[in-house]
């Protein structure tokens, strides 16, 4: 815990504010509130702030960094005291990416995740649509390894440009 | 696995303190099991430690790069699973273990583990005819806790069954592929599944923990379990032109501690760290 800012005091529209400008650390063109993994902050009456995330995948390496970047941010901004709660339930999904940060991530040369799927047992015969190029916008795209550099990536090549890319998985 | 921020309670004086008392804990000969919810929580967690361990064997090993980062990233949510369900167990246990003391301070008849994951990782296709099996199991088994009474067994459920229906597309498509493959392929990966099989039947099997957690709400009917796997296990067997083998007599003694020669040499790997410098931290 760092040393209180004297006089320090966040209330809740400023900590979202606050939290808006702390990056993702694999994907840092869009926020952790974009990412949607900030699920709720309060604020008591001596100005300490308590912040609710969730995980993307159970075994994200990056989430310690996350609560330490949130950490950091608001006392920064002036909280006396932050804590980081993590929850499961309910559980995270790329439908609570807004369309903003969809094109910031197309921008970045990520395409954005499609509709997460629900339900239903596994089909082998999957006809899954080709994911448009986040260079070029082709859809003759090719699905090179479902695992990329992250957990929650995919890896595509675009068969008009020739440029690899990375898909954000919808989950 | 815990946060660099929870300094205080990991290492051997936690695993041990109450070794004494708690039967979860227990000596080392015979089964003596612990609450029915506490060890319940640990076969799942269990099952996903130690399967994620043998997957993470493979990171720099694998056949090809894309299935190297496969497999690592199947061992992270894996692990990742498990140290929400250890905590869980360590939590429901009220005798001050986390899941890193629950992870790296018991010994191997303390481990509840199916005997299927703790096998060897073996080839390429013995390793993705396990996590098949596996996957397979894991998915329905999910399905069935997602309306668990018990709201943070609910929320792991929720959560996990996410990333096993994408670990389940994966191995289903490359047993399909190494069975329906080359001629070698094929001989091999049905070579695995004869082997592996023995060790299928253990994951169906109910005894009193499951009609101890019964009485908390948490119901699984096995033998609908079993009927659902059955039926996805033979479809992909069918599509990959592999044989399923016939049903022979089941290996078990995992649940209760009763574990393979294998189970003590992971651990030895696994644990090795954490018992050389307990309570150090990245």
């Amino acid at each position: 815990m760092r040393t209180p800012v004297p006089g320090g005091r966040v209330n809740v529209a400023r900590a979202w504010e606050v939290l808006a400008t702390v990056p993702d650390p694999e994907v840092p063109v869009i926020s952790v509130v974009e990412l949607g993994i900030v699920r709720e902050v309060q604020v008591d009456a001596d100005g300490a702030v308590e912040v609710v995330i969730t995980p993307t995948y159970s075994g994200c390496p990056a989430m310690f960094e996350i609560e330490k970047d949130v950490r950091t941010a608001l006392e920064a901004a002036g909280a006396t005291a932050v804590s980081v709660r993590t929850v499961l339930s309910p559980a995270w999904t790329t439908d609570w990416i807004p369309e903003s940060a969809r094109e910031k991530l197309r921008a970045y040369g990520i395409a954005p995740p499609g509709p997460a799927e629900r339900g239903g047992l596994v089909s082998l015969v999957r006809a899954r649509p080709p994911v448009p190029c986040p260079w070029c916008g082709s859809t003759q795209t090719t699905l090179q390894s479902e695992f990329g550099s992250t957990a929650c990536k995919a890896i595509h090549v675009c068969g008009s440009c020739r440029q690899p890319f990375d898909e954000f998985k919808a989950i | 696995m815990a946060s660099a921020h929870d300094a205080d309670d990991v290492g051997i004086a936690a695993g041990e303190a109450k070794a004494g008392d708690r039967p979860v804990a227990g000596p080392s000969r015979g089964p003596r099991l612990g609450a029915p919810l506490v060890e319940y929580l640990l076969r799942l967690g269990d099952d996903r430690l130690i399967l994620g361990h043998r997957l993470s064997e493979w990171c720099g090993h694998g056949p090809i790069l894309e299935e190297d980062i496969a497999l690592s990233n199947f061992a992270l949510d894996l692990i990742g699973q498990a140290a929400s369900i250890l905590r869980l167990a360590g939590e429901v246990e009220g005798a001050g273990r986390d899941e890193d003391a629950l992870a790296y301070f018991r010994d191997g008849v303390q481990y509840r583990n199916c005997l299927l994951v703790e096998q060897p990782r073996g080839d390429f296709g013995d390793t993705i005819v396990r996590q098949f099996l596996f996957d397979a199991y894991s998915v329905l088994l999910w399905e069935a806790l997602l309306g668990a009474p018990h709201a943070g067994l609910a929320a792991i459920a929720a959560k996990a069954i996410k990333e096993d229906r994408y670990h389940l597309r994966h191995s289903s498509e490359w047993v399909v592929r190494l069975g329906d493959g080359t001629e070698e392929s094929h001989v091999r990966v049905q070579g695995s599944l004869d082997r592996l099989w023995r060790y299928t039947g253990e994951l169906f099997e109910a005894d009193a923990i499951d009609q101890g957690v019964a009485g908390e709400g948490i119901v699984v009917d096995h033998r609908a379990l079993k009927a659902r796997w059955d039926q996805l296990v033979d479809e992909v067997l069918d599509r990959a032109t592999l044989v399923r083998p016939a049903d022979g007599p089941t290996q078990r003694g995992g649940r209760v501690g009763r574990h393979t020669e294998h189970l003590g040499h992971l651990l030895a790997t696994m644990q090795s760290v954490a018992r050389a410098h307990p309570g150090a931290r990245w």
